[in-house]
């Protein structure tokens, strides 16, 4: 099939090499006649030499010709003009030429075991393709029990950057770090690229025979022993394909399990609802929010949707507007309990007691035990949720027991909240299951020597099954596994075939959203690697083995074209990125379910620790380890890089005697020291770095998960500790020991972390105030302001007669979820810099998100000293800060050579070319936003990541500064679409990468001498304040003030 | 010129230490002097000495040799520490490369007959001072084979340096100040070659001699137009040593860095120059006298007027710390009073208490006189002084970025192995070329010696 694919491919090559040198013959170059006879003459030889060969068999030729002493005779009938012009005095064309034919021919000698290049560009150009513009696709990224709707760039064929797509209802533009950084996935290096059979290489037939034979032999005992194991599917496509394979195989066996999945909400609602449904929020339509331990804005699906409707509700244009208030309960600071206006922190096994207190308070029965503080906030929140009935929103975290879930459910039902602020709809999993129950019956069946064949889909279980399971042994027991994932992991190691799996991003398929609206995944690339979907992997067991997923999507589609034109349907739908209309339409459920009857919940003894597991927020269950990107990327809350961290409060960490320090290197801004935990929990133990982190419930600790793998490829192995280790199926979420749990090693660990100063110093860095402040003194942000006169200055002002770009960063929308980091990073081709270099703070992110904590007790509290403890419950504060492009650089004035110069639109030019690297620049910059290649950073050898980058966007070597240049490429490129119009440039038409990621729509870029500008009007308003304004440095990037709603019943105590 | 002498020749003071031993004659002068060169064999304590720059040498060749291959990223540099070693290297080298002009073109218009044994030296001294300082500019640069930029050449780009950083101003002052202190320091020695030419024992020593000496044949018209065109160039040099300081201040004075923002910092960088340059002239005059019984030639004389300037130079040197301490405070802006806090109670509080204690205590010791002709202690003292001013620039240079304006961006420095290895690889190269420089040239000028011979016997008679 291959071989035929690829002599098919080489014919078509043939054909395109004539076709060129034809257009070359007409294009005027060649006018001699002679020449032209001659040439074609010789052409015609060479072409009866070649047609005599065949497809592959003919480039092997060709490289053999190399070393051939008849090789010069060939190139001399092959390029007859150049060849015997040689001799001759060479004019500069024919200089050029020649130069031109030897570069290629140093390419023949390149090509190794090279997929078919096509060595002439387009003969026919693709539709709508111009080289070197971008073109722009539709798709979707599945992830868990969501997809989200993405628009790709391609250039030339490579997607390089991801953007959100507006029209999807789980994305409405935004987007997360994880689907920002898919498409580096994509060009992961260390991507299995083969389907491997013990480790050999096979052919894609020879997997497909076995498949076939397996599932004959399958078939033959009834299915027996044939198991399917995925992640959780929300695809149509795929789960119809799973339900092909099991109607040909009746009695084998779907299982499902997700590492960071979990039951809770799916088990809750069947707790309430007596069945599973599927929960929608709607944030914009709520005045008050109770989170019980959700950090339902940055994880979890639909949570892009969320933060962008969450933060409609709390944009504010002035004083007189209103916004939404949020509580959060939960044990640990996530982003969306760092944003909110009132934060507890509470252990998770009581953050039930919570939710039970609550249902009693509205009217439900049962009750719950709380400490008075809890209790305090507990009143108010109830009292605030009764003033607000019908307009208010309860929204269970996914880590929390069914109980919590269907609280939930009884108390938004209780309050009149279903059909506004929330509604049901039919699951939007292809086939929701207790996936724990469904693991665990597949690993008892492995253990009873049940299973022959088990055909895992995406899945690591050797690395990420509960211990308890002992998943390893009984995949031993397993006659033929077969892995199909992205990389050749831990779990493939175990498995006789590893099909290479193919990124979304190189397949066709489908995938539900978190509100039911399916979205076709079309491919922006071939597969880069010899990898398979999981569909055609799932076709193999098939009556059908070849079945293109392309077909079934197409026949999908057509099926629901109904009457209007199929091709037309399907432009449509591929254009869109979603299906018209397939969002799941509301339900309406009852809760049946009386909170007086659960059974009383299982704590913690007092003074136990207990130990909660969570999904890291970069890697995840540890599928994205080997993602630079997301390694690299500090953390929302804890600021850490590279490793994960066993999170403790600062009294737990006093009452366990642990300190961190930041090192002599780095410091603050790279490198700090803690102490290594021995944690034996659950039968088992793991050594993990301590991290005070402030905010965190006290005898908590939080073990993230998606560290410590051994076969995560170059980037990922090895990094941070892996919690799973101490994970079982009892306690998936929490789990409680003595403190004589936890004991200190004596061993010191560096952690990379890139902000650890957490206090503005009493400096006015971040302005924030309650909404009541902002209503009394809407200036308040301005209060004790200094603002230097302009015409203080030797220089003479610019003067901005034209555009005056600028930005406004609207604090009140950020709550650090990072993304627009990544789309930073992706658009501008930043380099990732390794932990060694992050600890001696080096990192090169063009836009940095600062946490400050506020509201303590004292301004100078040092982690690990005497006031540490005041940090309980800080009000957490987040603030993107890129390059503030100064109308009064103090970076331009001391730079040598002019490498950074000034616009005359506003902008602060970095000439890479020119920066002699001395760094006078970053020095004179108060922001610190100026980042330096120190060494060579980017990574010039790796071919796939050459396809990664974007060509617009310089890549920069070493000994060069570099920094947030407001995207000026996308600022250029649509400059010169609006003078070919020869209009001017409207606002909103130049979005920058972070802009256009926020979720929240924090961040608005434009033409701030525009007085109707977005960016003009938000830079109007009382909030905006300029950072650090009383230097004079007058930034283009202003920020506006951040504006908390509290309770004034809970405020006034 | 000896009638109406300053007071330096007032029998009290000449009572007190004599600027030349006694008894001596231009023979002997020029005998004592010129042997030095021409005919004294390598003596193993040179070749030791000599050996072990020579290692520190080959190690700055490495240490360079690494930096270019991988980049400004082996230092401990960061952000927002963007300048570390490299720089207060720069400027501590500069410092020292003070004293040098000082002593020879204010102390010459100033007419201080003192200054003649040490000039020589402390000239050579600036040199290398200024070679070793030169090469950091260069060597911080991240891309260094572009460091010509600096340089306002005509490119065919018409791309000029920015003329509104203080780098470039830096280039023009420290380059200006090379060239000139090299001239005087050559026109200087053209008297001395001739004497060398005249008296070698080997033909090539004579013919090299001779092409340096430019043919002076010692008539009165050589001297009369020697003494003018070093006398110009006493009056040209004069300047320069109070600007290139005063430049090298700018690179810092004219950023915004809180600490580095202080208009207080060109007398001050002026004066701490001085201070840490006599310093290094006490370092190298006291071994120097001590190997080559110079003890005639370099008086105890030298020695105490030299202590006197560092006791001068270090009170105006604590002038400024207290000043620019009090106006922080004074003005009561929050940039500089976090910074006066920092100093004393920052995580880099004992380099500051180790440079207070270096720069600004220990030197009260030459108050007396008793420390000032203790040639140990006074040896000690100027390393004690030079390893002070070296930790001002660091306080200056790297602390004042560990903490600047926006808090989320505090970092820390520490400096890496190559750091070392370059701070250590140029005081290898200052003192390697010394120790050529000892057996090539005369260390003490010959002709102005015998002037001074001159001027003894006249004033005896």
């Amino acid at each position: 099939m291959r071989e035929n694919d690829s002599i098919e491919g080489h014919k078509h090559e043939h054909e395109g090499h004539e076709d060129s040198l034809h257009a070359g013959d007409s294009s005027g170059l060649h006018s001699e006649d002679a020449a032209v006879h001659e040439h074609s003459l010789d052409l015609t030889a060479v072409r009866a030499k070649l047609r005599a060969k065949s497809g592959k068999q003919y480039w092997r030729t060709l490289e053999e010709l190399a070393d051939d002493p008849h090789f010069d005779e060939l190139l001399h009938r092959e390029f007859p003009r150049q060849a015997s012009e040689w001799d001759e005095s060479i004019d500069r064309r024919d200089f050029l030429k020649l130069a031109a034919a030897s570069l290629a021919f140093a390419g023949i000698t390149g090509c190794g075991d090279a997929p078919e290049q096509l060595l002439v560009p387009y003969v026919k150009q693709p539709d709508g393709m111009i080289l070197g513009k971008p073109q722009y696709y539709a798709t979707a990224m599945p992830f868990g029990a969501d997809a989200i709707g993405l628009l790709v760039t391609s250039h030339e064929g490579r997607p390089t950057h991801v953007a959100g797509n507006p029209d999807h209802p789980s994305s409405l533009g935004g987007t997360d770090v994880i689907a920002q950084a898919s498409v580096l996935n994509l060009y992961d290096p260390d991507r299995a690229q083969t389907v491997t059979n013990l480790g050999e290489i096979r052919t894609w037939e020879q997997f497909q025979s076995a498949a076939q034979t397996i599932a004959e032999v399958a078939h033959s005992v009834n299915g027996a022993g044939f198991r399917i194991l995925t992640g959780t599917v929300t695809s149509p496509l795929l789960a119809a394909q799973i339900e092909n394979v099991l109607k040909r195989i009746p009695g084998a066996k779907w299982h499902q399990w997700e590492p960071a999945g979990s039951d809770g909400p799916r088990e809750g609602s069947k707790l309430a609802f007596g069945r599973y449904v599927n929960t929608v929020y709607r944030p914009e339509k709520a005045d008050v929010i109770v989170s019980l331990d959700s950090d339902f804005l940055a994880s979890g699906p639909g949570h892009i949707a969320y933060m962008n409707a969450y933060y409609r509700r709390r944009k504010l244009s002035g004083p007189g507007d209103t916004m939404s208030r949020l509580y959060v309960v939960e044990p640990t600071p996530s982003v969306t309990g760092a944003s909110a206006d009132h934060r507890l922190p509470l252990r998770a096994s009581e953050v039930e007691q919570f939710a039970r207190g609550l249902a009693a308070l509205v009217g439900l029965g049962g009750s719950g035990t709380l400490s008075p503080a809890a209790q305090k906030m507990l009143d108010a929140v109830a009292s605030d949720l009764q003033k607000h009935r019908g307009t208010s929103l309860v929204v269970a975290g996914e880590f929390q027991p069914p109980a919590v879930h269907a609280l939930a459910h009884a108390i938004n039902a209780a309050l009149g909240n279903v059909g506004t602020t929330l509604y049901y709809t039919e699951p939007v999993e292809a086939n929701p299951v207790n996936q724990l129950d469904s693991f665990s019956e597949l690993c008892a069946d492995m253990d009873a020597g049940k299973v022959e064949t088990l055909a895992m889909f995406g899945s690591n279980p050797v690395y990420d099954a509960p211990h308890d399971f002992d998943f390893t042994s009984k995949l031993k027991k397993v006659k033929t596994a077969v892995l199909v994932s992205s990389h050749f992991d831990e779990t493939a190691e175990y498995c006789q075939w590893h099909i290479a799996e193919s990124h979304f991003l190189e397949t066709w398929g489908d995938a539900r959203a978190f509100d039911g609206t399916v979205s076709v995944i079309q491919p922006l690339i071939a597969p880069l690697y010899h990898t398979h979907s999981a569909f055609e992997v799932l076709a193999a067991f098939t009556e059908n083995p070849g079945q293109a997923a392309y077909d079934a999507v197409r026949d999908r589609l057509n099926t629901l074209a109904g009457a209007t034109d199929q091709e037309l349907y399907w432009r449509k739908t591929l254009n869109d990125g979603v299906i018209a209309n397939s969002a799941s339409a509301p339900i309406s459920v009852a809760p049946k379910f009386n909170p007086a009857s659960l059974p009383p919940a299982n704590m913690p003894l007092p003074g136990q620790i207990e130990f909660i597991f969570r999904p890291d927020s970069n890697t995840y269950d540890g599928r994205f380890a080997n993602n630079g990107w997301l390694q690299e990327l500090a953390r929302p809350v804890t600021k850490l890089t590279w490793d994960n961290a066993a999170l403790v409060s600062p009294r737990t960490a006093e009452k366990l005697q642990l300190a961190q320090r930041a090192a002599a290197r780095g410091g603050e801004h790279g490198q700090i020291v803690t102490n290594v935990l021995d944690i034996s929990i659950s039968n088992s133990k793991v050594t993990a770095a301590a991290w005070i982190l402030p905010g965190q419930a006290d005898d908590v600790v939080v073990l993230p998960l998606g560290y410590g793998r051994h076969k995560a490829g170059y980037t990922g192995s090895n990094k941070g500790f892996n919690a799973y280790v101490v994970r079982t199926s009892t306690a998936l979420w929490n789990t409680a020991a003595g403190t004589e749990a936890i004991k200190k090693t004596g061993d010191d660990y560096p952690l990379a972390c890139t902000q650890y100063h957490f206090q503005m110093e009493g400096r006015k860095i971040l302005a924030s105030g309650t909404l009541e402040e902002y209503r009394k003194n809407p200036a308040f942000a301005h209060e004790g302001d200094e603002q230097p006169p302009k015409e203080m200055s030797l220089y003479q002002e610019f003067a901005y007669p034209g555009y005056a770009w600028g930005m406004a960063i609207d604090l009140n929308s950020c709550n650090g979820c990072n993304a627009c980091v990544i789309a930073c990073q992706s658009e501008n081709n930043i380099a990732v810099v390794g932990k060694d270099q992050v600890m001696r703070g080096r990192e090169m992110h063009w836009i940095r998100i600062d946490r400050y904590y506020t509201k303590l007790a004292t301004e100078t509290g040092d982690p690990g000293g005497p006031d540490y403890d005041v940090l309980e419950n800080p009000e957490t504060f987040f603030q993107p800060v890129p390059c503030q492009q100064c109308e009064n650089a103090p970076c331009e004035q001391v730079c040598p050579v002019g490498a950074t110069v000034h616009s005359a639109e506003g902008l602060n030019d970095m000439v890479y070319n020119r920066c002699i690297g001395t760094r006078y620049c970053s020095n004179n910059c108060p922001y610190k936003v100026r980042r330096f290649n120190f060494l060579r950073f980017q990574d010039w050898e790796t071919p796939s990541l050459k396809l990664l980058r974007n060509p617009e966007v310089t890549i920069r070597s070493r000994g060069v500064m570099e920094k947030c240049t407001y995207c000026v490429q996308r600022i250029n490129h649509t400059r010169i679409e609006a003078e070919k119009q020869n209009r001017p440039i409207k606002d909103g038409e130049i979005v920058t990468a972070c802009e256009s990621a926020c979720p929240a729509q924090a961040i608005v870029f434009g033409n701030a001498n525009d007085p109707n500008s977005r960016v003009a009007k938000l830079k109007a308003q009382t909030r905006n304040y300029s950072l650090l304004g009383e230097l004079n440095s007058r930034p283009r990037t202003t920020y506006l003030a951040a504006v908390r709603n509290p309770n004034p019943e809970l405020e006034k105590a | 010129m000896s009638a109406s002498e300053p007071p330096i020749n007032s029998p009290e003071l000449r009572r007190l230490t004599p600027v030349l031993g006694p008894g001596h004659t231009y023979d002997s002068i020029t005998d004592k002097i010129s042997s030095i060169v021409l005919t004294r064999p390598i003596s193993l304590g040179w070749l030791v000495g000599f050996g072990i720059c020579f290692f520190f040498i080959m190690l700055l060749n490495v240490a360079i040799v690494y930096l270019i291959g991988k980049g400004v990223g082996i230092w401990g540099i960061n952000i927002p520490i963007g300048w570390g070693f490299a720089i207060v290297n720069f400027v501590w080298w500069i410092g020292i490369g003070h004293a040098g002009t000082l002593i020879s073109a204010i102390l010459f218009l100033l007419n201080q007959k003192w200054r003649t044994s040490i000039n020589r030296f402390a000239e050579a001294m600036t040199l290398f001072a200024v070679m070793c300082a030169g090469l950091f500019p260069l060597l911080h640069a991240g891309r260094p084979w572009y460091a010509y930029w600096m340089f306002p050449y005509p490119s065919t780009m018409h791309i000029w340096p920015q003329f509104r950083s203080p780098l470039i101003w830096d280039v023009f002052a420290v380059s200006t100040y090379f060239t000139v202190s090299l001239l005087f320091w050559f026109v200087g020695l053209i008297p001395d070659l001739a004497t060398l030419r005249d008296r070698a024992v080997s033909k090539p020593k004579a013919i090299i001699y001779g092409m340096l000496a430019l043919g002076w044949r010692g008539s009165a018209r050589h001297w009369q137009r020697y003494q003018s065109a070093y006398l110009l160039l006493a009056g040209l040099a004069t300047p320069l040593v109070l600007s290139v300081h005063t430049v090298v201040s700018f690179d810092f004075a004219i950023a915004i860095v809180p600490g580095w923002h202080t208009t207080i910092f060109p007398p001050y960088f002026v004066a701490g120059a001085i201070y840490s340059g006599f310093a290094m002239v006490i370092t190298i005059a006291i071994p120097l006298r001590a190997a080559y019984n110079l003890e005639d030639f370099i008086t105890m004389r030298h020695l105490e007027n030299m202590a006197k300037v560092m006791l001068a130079t270090g009170l105006i040197v604590a002038y400024g710390y207290f000043f620019e301490f009090f106006m922080s405070i004074y003005s009561g802006n929050k940039w500089d009073v976090f910074l006066v806090e920092q100093r004393l109670h920052g995580p880099y509080a004992h380099y500051y208490y180790a440079l207070i204690l270096c720069n600004i205590l220990t030197p009260q010791l030459l108050w007396f006189q008793k420390i000032r002709t203790n040639v140990i202690i006074l040896f000690l003292m100027s390393l004690v002084i030079n390893t002070g001013m070296w930790l001002e620039r660091f306080v200056i240079v790297v602390i004042s970025l560990t903490r600047d304006f926006d808090p989320s961006a505090w970092g820390r420095y520490s400096a890496t192995f190559w750091d070392y290895a370059v701070l250590t690889g140029t005081l290898g190269l200052f003192a390697g070329l010394l120790f050529l420089f000892v057996r090539v040239l005369p260390a003490i000028s010959i002709a102005e010696m015998r002037e001074l011979v001159a001027h003894n016997s006249e004033e005896h008679e």
